[in-house]
């Protein structure tokens, strides 16, 4: 076990309650998949997870140090005054790592996204290390994001919707660059998305929420070698799984109305 | 092409505004007491230039004197307050205070602390209250508008307080405050000429003293003439201002 909630409840001031009783178990190494309507408390787990807020009933179990949990954001959140190199160093240097070695980490983490991808060659992401966010398309300024969370080699990957705002053939490219670099350093992940598909293929497990307030409405393993071979988006069990989790959402949505 | 456009645009509406005037005064034989026409205002701006241009210098550096405290003052104020939300609730209403209370109503009590001798002193002091707010205000706000989500990557990296401030919380502020001075440059000149019509000016005769001795001796042209020297003057300080914010947020955008 990595992290685990244990029934928790959020309550927000003048909001009411958000999350819970909600209980999830994370082992090392797993992808679990959070899905779910809007306000079904997804990105408020995520956060109990990371530690950046706490439980207000039951409680969080968190194992990994400061620094082996990673958030990759909706947005990719850099910093706009500083270069793609600075900002996937700030990690390292907020931790003390002296700023030449924590920059030398940094070009080796934007090389792994770069590799991670072919297309990027074509984007010109090469030697872009020193390009300011303004300068950067969408899909790039994400995965300057994911080198930033991947820098610190994190034991915990946390993505809150991270292809939210990326076009379909990015947001494709980008899943299996996820993938092909958790193969390498096998951090836990968990994943939040409203997309079923993008789900089943990045999950080995699948945890669909129902809101107001958020709970576990249905939980699905998914099958099948991880990272996802070609065509594994149109295999048989990929189909079927993409029914049952569908139904099990649209049942989700039907409870809390 | 459109660059040079823009340039000239300004050029050729104030030549159209100056021609017309001109004739008017002419053709209406308007009164020289009344309005005088450009030519006579220019004729009056180059035998006077040198007065005129020692008088602007003297406005100016007060003005800038006073930017200067008032940003320093502005920007260290703006330091302490911005952490907590409390501190910010008691000094606002202060700051508001001081920025809605015109200052010819403090004047006179500014040139006794300043003391008699020294009425220069208090139209640095005068101006410098003027261009205090726009800065403090811009500061504050700026330390406050990083990104949510960046501030929360500090915390789950666990950022000192420093960190947070120089690596995150300044650099986000950084367009704000350079807003709040360019504004509050202007508030400073316009606050050094209000303040030394109400403070006197004493040995520095700046160029609200000019306006006044030429409406006093109705020499309405000489009048005019440092009204327009005023009117340059900050149109150029803006001119600066601004041109020296664009290449630091340029840097900023593409520092490293």
């Amino acid at each position: 076990m990595i992290a685990a909630l244990d029934a928790v409840e959020v309550d927000y001031p003048g909001r009411g309650r958000a999350l819970g009783p909600f209980s999830l178990s994370l082992e090392p190494g797993e992808t679990v998949a959070l899905i779910g309507p809007s306000g079904c408390g997804k990105s408020t787990a995520l956060r109990l997870l990371a530690g950046l807020e706490a439980p207000t009933r039951g409680r969080a179990v968190l194992t990994s140090a400061k620094g082996e949990t990673s958030v990759v954001f909706q947005a990719a959140t850099l910093m706009p005054w500083a270069t793609a190199e600075d900002n996937v160093a700030l990690p390292l240097e907020l931790a003390g790592t002296p700023r030449e070695q924590a920059r030398a980490r940094a070009r080796e983490a934007l090389a792994k996204v770069r590799l991670a991808g072919a297309s990027l060659d074509r984007v010109g992401l090469a030697g872009s290390h020193k390009a300011r966010p303004a300068q950067l398309s969408g899909g790039m300024a994400m995965r300057v994001s994911l080198a930033r969370a991947l820098v610190t080699r994190p034991r915990l990957l946390l993505l809150d919707e991270p292809f939210a705002a990326l076009d379909e053939i990015t947001r494709r490219a980008l899943a299996d660059d996820i993938q092909t670099l958790w193969a390498e350093l096998k951090p836990a992940i968990v994943f939040v998305t409203h997309n079923v598909e993008e789900a089943i293929y990045m999950a080995g497990r699948l945890v669909v929420m129902s809101p107001g307030p958020g709970r576990v409405a249905a939980e699905t393993r998914i099958e099948g070698p991880r990272p996802r071979p070609p065509g594994f988006r149109v295999t048989q069990s990929f189909r079927e799984t993409a029914e049952k989790v569908s139904h099990d959402l649209a049942l989700a949505m039907e409870q809390a109305a | 092409m459109s660059r040079l456009l823009s340039v000239l645009a300004p050029i050729v509406l104030i030549g159209l505004i100056l021609g017309a005037w001109e004739t008017a005064c002419r053709a209406l034989n308007v009164p020289a007491y009344f309005l005088p026409p450009p030519s006579a205002i220019a004729e009056a701006a180059a035998t006077n230039a040198p007065a005129l241009l020692h008088s602007a210098w003297n406005t100016l550096s007060m003005a800038l004197v006073a930017l200067l405290i008032a940003s320093a003052v502005a920007m260290a104020l703006a330091l302490i307050v911005a952490p907590s939300v409390l501190m910010e609730s008691a000094v606002r209403p202060l700051a508001v205070a001081l920025q809605v209370t015109p200052i010819v109503a403090v004047a006179p009590q500014a040139v006794i602390w300043a003391g008699l001798d020294h009425p220069e002193r208090a139209v640095v002091g005068l101006a410098a209250i003027v261009a205090f707010f726009p800065i403090f205000s811009g500061a504050l706000t700026g330390l406050r508008s990083a990104d949510p989500d960046l501030e929360r990557l500090f915390d789950l990296y666990g950022a000192t307080r420093a960190q947070r401030l120089f690596r995150l919380r300044l650099p986000s502020a950084a367009p704000y405050i350079l807003e709040g001075h360019k504004v509050a440059a202007g508030l400073a000149i316009v606050g050094a000429v209000v303040a030394e019509f109400v403070a006197g000016s004493g040995s520095a005769q700046g160029l609200a003293w000019r306006i006044l001795e030429a409406a006093n001796r109705l020499q309405i042209a000489k009048e005019f003439a440092a009204v327009a020297v005023l009117g340059i003057m900050g149109v150029a300080l803006h001119a600066l201002v601004h041109a020296g914010e664009r290449a630091i947020l340029l840097r900023w955008r593409g520092r490293r």
